[in-house]
């Protein structure tokens, strides 16, 4: 009874704060607008991630193929096509979802731990490769023209509405399409999970040759979700580089950047369940804050805290949550038809 | 001649890669387990010699010998107090356990020695070569190669010739039936990752004494001693060995070509035998 009371007030719940994330640009300085561009980036990769590793049991440690090829090409795209940058996200993220189906074609011969470091050495060549790509720097890599976030996709319009700077306006825009990819991917694995194609993915995470045996193919499922998140890291990795105006193989594929931090982040909140990685986000985000001025010590306390939770709490703060207080505001189980359950009961 | 020589370096380059891999190698055949952290375990222990040379004014060689007992501890802990807990049908825990301390040993080692780049300093030895033909090989990198084989030689004569190397191969076939045999699966599995750490402190030893090294080398490392493990086939050791100098070769000739080519032709090699060969040269376990 509880889901059906809880389950609107959520809803509600999200709604406004939804509506408040939305007003931030508005109201807050611009700084507050930029932090929270890195936290919902840093949720768009988590939520992917934690689709792969939590939901399709794909273990990838090579996340950052996705981002650096995605911000690659959205350089590229405005660089050496001239293109609209916004456009040049979509070309990022296409193209990222093509380099993975090659990857995949290689790493889905390797399973469990060697998958992790099939899709490690897969991104390491990617990076190797960008820093021959001569046209964008090669190894020492290059910077987004001077001015091209200014006459960006709807930056002059959202510029002469809020009479703000065009620095500012650009950051608006990038800062809610951040928002925007964040929240259609939560209702997008909220969608996908419940359908027959994410009870499929969520019967072969807990047992493949019972899920055969009722007409699940693994192979077919897992590929549409490597090459989905990929889409998703690819858009998300542009995305951030729009932010950054500058790349470098190095920095673009960061395994810390882009896949440890994003790894801690499900970890922490609850790997395998749909709010995990908010609650992750908003626990990195607090940690940052806390520890900023202490370096490396920081990483120190998240590698800490992500062993702990693995060793003691696997279900991550928001598994927690649930075992203790018994609430669920967005369950993934498919309770039985009516007629089922009370069959079930008499027995 | 210069591609011969490119393929001598090339095979004692593969020497080190495969002494970074035995002890993955060895940890993987027993409890099929990755070790994420392997790369920084081995920088770990580069550092630990560099503090005992520094503290007893010791050669590596010598202090090589004090380092591996400390190491062999911190194997039997680590595998004792963490690993053994994530042990499982799910491999996503262990994964990510060794994942975290990848990350907590590295900055661990960034807080303590900082960034600075440091080196084990061997003396004279290091200039050292000998003349084979026209071809000039150095005395480390051929002590290096002369170690894995004399490491993974002395790894199969323990596998195959002890009670300690039969308890490894019961545990490793079922570990729930040698319990009745009077076998403690966590203790066994606590002496394989002990052993492990040993392996990676002679590793760390050659490394050090190679080339310079930082904290932040150890994922590079374990990504090359991977690539080797998988090359020669799950479970075999002297697969492993044969994996090392292909990686080692492929690096070789990449670098001889381009040297922006040295670790991308590592890699390519890696992807190529895994194409043609998905389970490796020499696969022995069955998964």
């Amino acid at each position: 009874m509880a889901l059906s009371v809880s389950k609107p007030v959520s809803v509600v719940l999200g709604l406004l704060l939804l509506a408040a994330l939305i007003a931030v640009p508005l109201i807050a300085p611009r700084a507050v607008t930029q932090d929270l561009f890195g936290v919902l980036t840093l949720l768009v990769l988590a939520m992917n991630w934690n689709m792969l590793a939590g939901f399709a049991g794909l273990v990838s440690v090579g996340q950052q193929a996705f981002v650096g090829i995605g911000a690659y090409f959205m350089f590229a795209a405005v660089i050496l096509w001239g293109m609209d940058p916004l456009l040049g996200v979509l070309v990022g993220g296409l193209a990222a979802m093509l380099f993975a189906v090659p990857m995949a074609f290689f790493a889905f011969r390797l399973h469990g731990a060697y998958f992790a470091i099939g899709t490690w050495v897969v991104a390491d060549i990617a990076r190797l490769l960008a820093g021959q790509w001569k046209a964008l720097g090669g190894g020492t890599g290059t910077s987004l023209p001077k001015g091209t976030t200014k006459d960006m996709f709807g930056v002059p319009w959202v510029k002469d509405v809020l009479d703000i700077s065009s620095a500012a306006a650009a950051d608006a825009v990038t800062y809610w399409l951040a928002l925007g990819l964040a929240v259609v991917m939560l209702v997008a694995s909220y969608v996908f999970l419940r359908s027959r194609m994410g009870l499929g993915l969520q019967a072969i995470r807990d047992n493949v040759q019972a899920a055969r045996s009722v007409g699940v193919d693994p192979q077919r499922l897992k590929l549409a979700v490597f090459l989905l998140t990929a889409f998703g890291t690819g858009l998300c990795g542009a995305l951030i580089f729009i932010q950054i105006t500058r790349v470098t193989p190095d920095a673009a594929f960061s395994v810390l950047d882009w896949t440890a931090f994003v790894i801690f982040v499900v970890v922490i909140g609850g790997i395998g369940t749909l709010p995990g990685p908010i609650v992750g986000v908003v626990v990195f985000y607090i940690l940052q804050r806390l520890l900023a001025d202490y370096g490396t010590v920081y990483l120190i306390v998240l590698g800490l805290i992500g062993i702990a939770i693995m060793l003691f709490a696997r279900g991550g703060l928001w598994g927690l949550f649930t075992a203790r207080t018994g609430v669920d505001p967005f369950p993934l189980r498919h309770r039985p038809p009516a007629h089922l359950r009370v069959k079930a009961s008499k027995v | 001649m210069i591609w011969m020589d490119t393929l001598v370096q090339g095979i004692l380059l593969g020497g080190l890669y495969a002494l970074f891999a035995a002890g993955l190698s060895l940890v993987f055949g027993i409890m099929r387990l990755v070790n994420l952290a392997h790369g920084d375990l081995i920088v770990l222990a580069a550092y630990l010699i560099l503090g005992v040379m520094g503290a007893l004014g010791l050669h590596p060689f010598v202090a090589v010998l004090i380092a591996a007992p400390v190491m062999f501890c911190v194997g039997w802990l680590l595998q004792t107090y963490v690993l053994n807990r994530v042990l499982g049908e799910d491999i996503l825990p262990p994964l990510l356990v060794t994942f975290g301390l990848s990350v907590v040993i590295q900055n661990g080692l960034l807080e303590t020695y900082s960034a600075n780049s440091q080196k084990l300093t061997a003396g004279p030895i290091e200039a050292q070569s000998l003349q084979f033909g026209p071809i000039a090989v150095g005395v480390m990198p051929l002590l290096t190669l002369a170690s894995a084989v004399a490491v993974i030689f002395a790894l199969n004569q323990l596998f195959y010739r002890t009670a300690l190397g039969r308890a490894f191969r019961a545990t490793s076939d079922d570990a729930t039936t040698v319990q009745l045999m009077g076998i403690r699966p966590s203790n066994v599995f606590a002496m394989a990752t002990g052993i492990a750490m040993v392996v990676a402190t002679i590793a760390a030893m050659y490394l050090g004494t190679r080339a310079n090294f930082d904290p932040s080398i150890g994922p590079a490392r374990l990504l090359y001693a991977f690539e080797a493990v998988i090359i020669g086939g799950l479970g075999s050791l002297w697969g492993t060995l044969a994996g090392g100098i292909v990686i080692g070769v492929a690096q070789a000739f990449g670098a001889a070509i381009n040297p922006e080519w040295q670790i991308l032709s590592g890699h390519i090699a890696f992807v190529l035998v895994l194409l043609l060969r998905p389970r490796g040269l020499f696969p022995r376990a069955n998964d």
